[in-house]
C-alpha cells in the first residue's frame, strides 16, 4: 500500500485516540481547570492530527489549500478560546478543587 | 453499512443531549447543550448530503442562536426554579402524540430509496434541468434564488420583520433618564490575547463572508450564510472592543438603512421585470442571453439577502447589548 | 419492517416529543424557547432524512456524477432555519421586556402577578 495512505491512517487513528482520551478526561477530572486542560488536547492535538491525516489523503488541489487554512485557523483560535475561558474563571475567582488550596489562594488574594 | 453506523450514532447522541436538556435546571448548561445539539445536527446534515443546510445550521444554530440566548441569560436569571408537581398530563399528551406519529411513520418509504414519492415530479425536473435553465452548478442555489425566488423574498421579509420587532420592543424607550451616550464597557476587554487574535482574524472573517456570498453558485454558500458570517465578525468586534467603538464603525442609522436596502434590492429586481412587461421576478427581463440573465438575477437577489441578514443580526445583537449596558447602570 | 429503514424517523419523533414536553411542561420562558428550537431542528432532521438517496451525493453538479440527493427539501429547510432564528430573536426580545415589566420569567409567577392586578 501507499506510504501516504499508511501515514494518513496513522494520523487519523492517533487523532481519534486523542479525542477519546480528551473526552474521558473531561468527564473524569474533578474540577474546571483540569477539565480545561483535557479539552485543550482535543482542540489542538485531536483536530490537528485529523486534519493532517486528511491532508495526506488529498492531492495537490484546492482541497489541500482549504485544509491548510482550516488547520491554521484552528491552531490560532483554539488556544485563544482555552485562554479566554480560563482567564474568565480566574477573574471570577472560581476556586480549584485541589487538595491543598492555600498557596493558590494566597496568590489570588495578592493579585 | 458504515455510513449507517455514523448517522445512527449521531442520532443517538442527539437524543441523549435532548434528554439532558429536559432534566437540567442550570440554564447556562442548557444553552451550551443546545449549541452541541445544533453542532450534531449540522454533522448529521453533512452525512445526509445536505451541505448548504449544514453550513446554515452551523452558522445560525451554533453561532447566532447561542449568542442571543446567552445575552438574554445575562439579563435574566441563570437558574430555573424547580416545579412543585410532576406534570402527568403533559407526559401523557406527549407520549400519546409520539405514539401516533410513530404509527404514521410506519407507512413511509424506506430510508434512502430512490423511488420514494418525494423524489419524483418537481425534484426530478430540478435535478435534470436546473443546469440547462440557469447555468448554476449548485442546485440548491438555483432553486432558492431562481425557481422559488418568491419564497426567498418572503423569508427575507420574515427576518426583516423580526428585526423591526426587536427594535420596537427594545429601542423605543420613553424615559430618557439614562443618556444614550454613556461609556459602555466592552464585556471582553480584559482578555488581551483575545484582543490581539481578534484584530488579526476579523479582516479574514469578513473576506470569508464575501467569498461565501459569491461562491454560492459553485459550492455550498449563498446570501444567508454570508450574512451570518459577516455579522459574526462585527459581533466579535463589539464584544472585544465595546459597543461605542462598534457604533463608530457602523451606527444604528446605517444598520437600519442596510436592513431595508437588502429587501429593496430584491424587490427592485422583481419590479424591474414587471416594468419590462414580464412576470414578477422573471430574470429574463434583465439581459438578452437567458443564462446571463439568470446569473445576474441570482447575483442581485443573493446580495440583497446577504445585506439584510447581516444588518438585522447585528441590529438585534446590539439592541441586546445596549439592554445589558443599561441594566448594569440601573 | 427493518429497524434500519425507519430508525431515523423514530428518533426524530422522540426528539420532537422531548421538545414539545419542554415547551408545555416547564415554566421558565427561556427553557420554553429552547424547547421550541429543539422541536424545529428535529423537523429539519426529518425533512433532510427524507431527501437522502442511498449512493447519491450532494446536489452540486460535478463532472462524472450521476445520482444526486433531492435538493427541494434542502431549500425548504434553508428557509425554515432562517425563520426559526427570526422567531427565536423576537421571542428573546419579548422575554427581556417581560423580565423588565414583571421582574421574573417563570410562567406561574407572571400569571400570579397578572391575577393580582
Amino acid at each position: 500500500m501507499d506510504i501516504l495512505y499508511l501515514l494518513s491512517l496513522l494520523c487519523l487513528s492517533l487523532g481519534c485516540l486523542c479525542n477519546l482520551i480528551a473526552g474521558i478526561g473531561i468527564i473524569r477530572f474533578p474540577d474546571f481547570y483540569s477539565r480545561m486542560h483535557a479539552a485543550g488536547i482535543s482542540d489542538v492535538t485531536g483536530a490537528g492530527l485529523i486534519l493532517i491525516g486528511l491532508m495526506l489523503q488529498s492531492d495537490w488541489s484546492t482541497t489541500l489549500s482549504k485544509l491548510i487554512l482550516i488547520l491554521l485557523f484552528t491552531l490560532l483560535t483554539s488556544p485563544t478560546i482555552s485562554y479566554t475561558l480560563a482567564n474568565t474563571a480566574v477573574k471570577a475567582k472560581y476556586k480549584a478543587k485541589a487538595k491543598d488550596n492555600s498557596k493558590w489562594q494566597k496568590d489570588m488574594e495578592a493579585k | 453499512m458504515s455510513l449507517a453506523f455514523i448517522h445512527i450514532s449521531i442520532l443517538c447522541f442527539l437524543l441523549v443531549t435532548v434528554l439532558a436538556i429536559v432534566r437540567m435546571r442550570d440554564l447556562l448548561a442548557v444553552v451550551m447543550l443546545l449549541s452541541i445539539y445544533s453542532l450534531l445536527s449540522a454533522c448529521f446534515f453533512v452525512v445526509m448530503d445536505a451541505v448548504d443546510v449544514a453550513f446554515t445550521e452551523a452558522a445560525v444554530g451554533i453561532g447566532i442562536s447561542t449568542l442571543l440566548l446567552l445575552s438574554t441569560l445575562a439579563l435574566t436569571k441563570r437558574f430555573e426554579r424547580p416545579h412543585r408537581t410532576e406534570p402527568v398530563l403533559a407526559l401523557f399528551l406527549v407520549l400519546t402524540t409520539g405514539a401516533l406519529l410513530v404509527y404514521g411513520t410506519l407507512q413511509m418509504p424506506p430510508f434512502g430509496s430512490a423511488s420514494a414519492p418525494a423524489h419524483q415530479h418537481v425534484a426530478a425536473y430540478y435535478i435534470e434541468q436546473s443546469f440547462l435553465d440557469t447555468g448554476i452548478a449548485n442546485m440548491v442555489t438555483s432553486v432558492l434564488a431562481s425557481y422559488r425566488g418568491y419564497d426567498t423574498l418572503g423569508e427575507l421579509m420574515v427576518i426583516f420583520t423580526a428585526g423591526i420587532g426587536v427594535l420596537a420592543l427594545l429601542e423605543l424607550k420613553t424615559d430618557t433618564k439614562v443618556s444614550r451616550k454613556t461609556e459602555i464597557p466592552a464585556p471582553m476587554a480584559a482578555h488581551h490575547i483575545l484582543r490581539i487574535v481578534s484584530k488579526m482574524l476579523i479582516p479574514f472573517i469578513l473576506m470569508f463572508a464575501l467569498y461565501v456570498q459569491f461562491h454560492g453558485d459553485f459550492g455550498p454558500g449563498g446570501g444567508f450564510q454570508a450574512g451570518v458570517i459577516f455579522s459574526s465578525a462585527i459581533v466579535l468586534y463589539t464584544m472585544v472592543f465595546g459597543l461605542d467603538a462598534a457604533l463608530k464603525v457602523i451606527s444604528f442609522a446605517w444598520l437600519r438603512f442596510f436592513a431595508a436596502l437588502g429587501g429593496l434590492v430584491f424587490g427592485a429586481t422583481g419590479v424591474l421585470a414587471l416594468v419590462s412587461g414580464k412576470n414578477f421576478l422573471d430574470y429574463h427581463a434583465l439581459a438578452e442571453d437567458p443564462i446571463r440573465a439568470q446569473h445576474l438575477g441570482v447575483l442581485l437577489v443573493e446580495v440583497g439577502v446577504g445585506i439584510t441578514v447581516a444588518a438585522v443580526i447585528i441590529l438585534v445583537f446590539m439592541s441586546f447589548t445596549r439592554q445589558m449596558a443599561e441594566n448594569g447602570k440601573a | 419492517m427493518n429497524i434500519l429503514e425507519s430508525f431515523n424517523y423514530w428518533i426524530v419523533m422522540a426528539l420532537m416529543m422531548c421538545g414539545l414536553y419542554i415547551m408545555i411542561a416547564q415554566g421558565n420562558l427561556i427553557k420554553k424557547i429552547v424547547g421550541l428550537t429543539i422541536f424545529q431542528t428535529s423537523v429539519f432532521i426529518f425533512y433532510i432524512s427524507m431527501a437522502k438517496v442511498t449512493g447519491a451525493t450532494a446536489p452540486i453538479i460535478k463532472e462524472g456524477l450521476e445520482l444526486y440527493s433531492n435538493p427541494l427539501p434542502h431549500v425548504l429547510i434553508l428557509t425554515a432555519i432562517v425563520v426559526g432564528i427570526s422567531t427565536t430573536a423576537l421571542a428573546l426580545a419579548l422575554v427581556i421586556r417581560i423580565r423588565q415589566a414583571y421582574g421574573t420569567i417563570e410562567e406561574d409567577e407572571i400569571r400570579a402577578k397578572d391575577r393580582l392586578e
